[in-house]
């Protein structure tokens, strides 16, 4: 590679954006794939809430590798029957879960104490049977509840996971609260991309730490102060428009015959990983 | 800090939840009637907010950065009930939607990071401003220590719940079911990342904001000043800059050989030699409710003991025959070698000291 192409080291603010980018980004990859036409998109809200956080449960509470494994299993059927490609699955939950959990669970390969089934080569650090076992127990784990959680958020609108919760006994004003959050969350985060883009425009070279520090301090600060006047005249319009503190949600869900099977298999599979699982 | 699903177990993620709910219950009942119908929008805005703080990067002295939590800052804009509130539904979105931090480990999150972060952030805060004028250079230093003190009691608490889960739950082979640390490796392992960088974010993000707040906007401090904090007679501060914790952290940094006046080592902290020496002995009885300790050390102990031979032994190095000399040394060396390696990090991720910046326009 030439010196001309070579990439230059990115900066602070570009980090910065990446990280924004990549949120809003993710946001919009979700917005896509809930209009796809598959199993769970087809499915009321609070059937997917109650089912998925009931095999996330059944997971948690599994004392052996295959039923693990088995549930892992389960959500990626289910991922493929709702049309999400295992390629999505790889980049959006499995290699990040993957490299973290191992990272976390790598040294206790070797710290667990137990029976001893090998030692590494030239080091001859003791590998024990019990070590390698916690190791795929946690792997296991990590993957398949988070692959769980993916399917609910990538099938469901954000508006309705939240209104689902009523389901949950969630107090009403907590899911209000959930919802605006969510909808001034992508607002701050362009807000906050808009800032660094702006700097990053009227900036040559690189900053200096000192520099760095003191634009992070500020940008924070200018962000409090936009959400705070924000919020200010968010009341305002809600006032003008009734609002006297009471909160009311329209629930205009309906189960179906396919909901209520679904319901059903959900929660008997979630049933059955426990017993098997324990 | 975020504890993904299946690091916990339900039990414990069950009995997390119920120590968050009487402080979740607490602080709506407490901010409701404070403001009624601004409620809903002001904590949705700030929970929105502290969302977005939670992404930033945040550049630390020797060129490498952190992400902050933002909870010392909420704490002391909107009080520990409003910080309680807003960190636990940020939170919330994250592990609903983002997929960071679990869904069944939420109530330990929002305790760990939410209440315990809060209540510390606000509690080092109000202690250390004291009466002081809400443009007082002592606002900023009590806002940076409130951040670096919130964000290591709120790793403490993340790492006791790890560290006790392998004592708790195995399975018939013996093999760890959840996280697979005990307490004496989770609880180092924690607060060495952050009492170095995760802590320093929070601390630098805090102050920081807090100084930019005392120039710019200083009505957002009001509300958690306390009885004299509305005195803005103070000049405000030309240039704000880290030097009073950099001074804070020196002042820690000289009283740590305190350790020298300490008679004993610390309790499990014993030497294979000790269970053989009768004088040792009674020290460990002693310290150990009158229990006797087992005739010879345990074999464990006795052959992991040699495995590594630290280069300051005991905080004492070989060529000082003074064990004074050699712990007030060795505080200062432990210190110097981790600044030494987030420098050197830093390096080599390519944070080297670039060229100035040159602004084209505006600021």
């Amino acid at each position: 590679m030439s010196r001309l192409t070579k990439r230059r080291p990115r900066g602070y603010l570009e980090r910065t954006l990446d990280v924004l980018h990549g949120a809003i980004d993710r946001t919009l990859a979700a917005e896509l794939t809930v209009s796809r036409r598959g199993l769970l998109q087809r499915l009321d809200p609070r059937v997917k809430v109650v089912g998925l956080l009931s095999l996330i449960a059944a997971v948690a509470l599994a004392r052996n590798a295959p039923t693990m494994a088995a549930m892992l299993g389960l959500a990626t059927i289910l991922a493929a029957l709702s049309r999400l490609t295992p390629a999505l699955l790889l980049s959006t939950v499995w290699i990040g879960t993957f490299v973290f959990t191992a990272a976390l669970a790598g040294p206790a390969i070797f710290l667990t104490p137990g029976r001893v089934t090998l030692r590494l080569p030239l080091l001859g650090w003791p590998v024990t049977a019990q070590g390698l076992t916690t190791a795929l127990y946690l792997i296991l784990r990590v993957e398949a509840a988070a692959t769980f959680g993916f399917l609910l958020v990538f099938t469901t609108p954000w508006a309705h996971v939240l209104k689902a919760l009523r389901a949950l006994r969630v107090p009403v004003v907590v899911v209000v609260v959930l919802g605006m959050t969510y909808r001034y969350v992508l607002l701050l985060l362009e807000s906050a991309s808009e800032m660094f883009e702006a700097r990053r425009s009227r900036t040559v070279g690189s900053l200096a730490g000192t520099d760095r520090r003191r634009l992070a301090a500020a940008s924070v600060g200018v962000l409090l102060s936009k959400a705070l006047h924000l919020s200010g005249e968010v009341f305002l319009a809600m006032q003008a428009r009734g609002f006297r503190g009471e909160v009311y949600l329209l629930d205009e869900f309906r189960m179906t015959a396919l909901d209520w099977t679904a319901l059903g298999s959900l929660v008997v599979t979630a049933a059955v990983a426990i017993w098997v699982g324990r | 800090m975020h504890i993904p699903d299946g690091y916990l177990s339900p039990a414990t993620c069950a009995a997390l939840y119920a120590g968050a709910a009487p402080f979740w219950y607490v602080a709506l009942r407490r901010i409701r009637s404070a403001l009624h119908t601004r409620l809903v929008p002001l904590l949705s805005l700030f929970a929105a907010f502290s969302f977005v703080v939670m992404m930033f990067n945040i550049p630390l002295p020797g060129g490498s950065t952190g992400h902050a939590v933002g909870v010392a800052l909420a704490a002391i804009v909107l009080g520990p009930s409003g910080s309680i509130l807003a960190v636990s539904i940020a939170l919330a979105i994250q592990a609903f939607f983002f997929g960071d931090g679990g869904i069944t480990a939420l109530g330990a999150n929002s305790l760990n990071m939410g209440v315990v972060g809060s209540l510390v952030a606000f509690g080092v805060y109000r202690l250390i401003a004291g009466r002081s004028a809400l443009t007082s250079r002592r606002r900023f230093v009590a806002a940076g220590l409130a951040g670096y003190a919130a964000v290591n009691a709120a790793a403490f608490f993340t790492a006791v719940e790890f560290g006790i889960q392998p004592m708790l739950y195995q399975d018939a082979s013996g093999a760890p079911l959840y996280c697979p640390y005990p307490l004496s490796i989770a609880v180092p392992a924690m607060m060495i990342g952050h009492m170095t960088v995760a802590g320093l974010a929070e601390m630098v993000l805090t102050a920081g904001v807090v100084a930019y707040l005392q120039r710019s906007d200083v009505g957002l401090l009001r509300r958690t000043a306390g009885p004299a904090g509305d005195d803005d007679s103070a000049p405000l501060p030309e240039r704000a800059t880290l030097r009073p914790l950099w001074i804070a952290l020196g002042v820690l940094l000289v009283l740590t050989p305190l350790g020298v006046l300490a008679a004993g080592s610390a309790w499990g902290e014993w030497a294979p030699s000790a269970f053989g020496d009768p004088a040792s002995r009674q020290a460990i009885a002693a310290a150990s409710l009158d229990r006797q300790p087992p005739a010879r050390a345990p074999r464990g102990l006795d052959r992991l003991s040699t495995v590594w031979t630290a280069p300051f032994p005991d905080y004492a190095p070989r060529f000082l025959r003074s064990a004074t000399i050699g712990y007030l040394l060795s505080a200062m060396f432990g210190v110097g070698l981790v600044i030494l390696a987030v420098t050197a990090v830093a390096w080599m991720a390519g944070g080297r000291k670039p060229p100035d910046a040159v602004e084209t326009a505006g600021t």
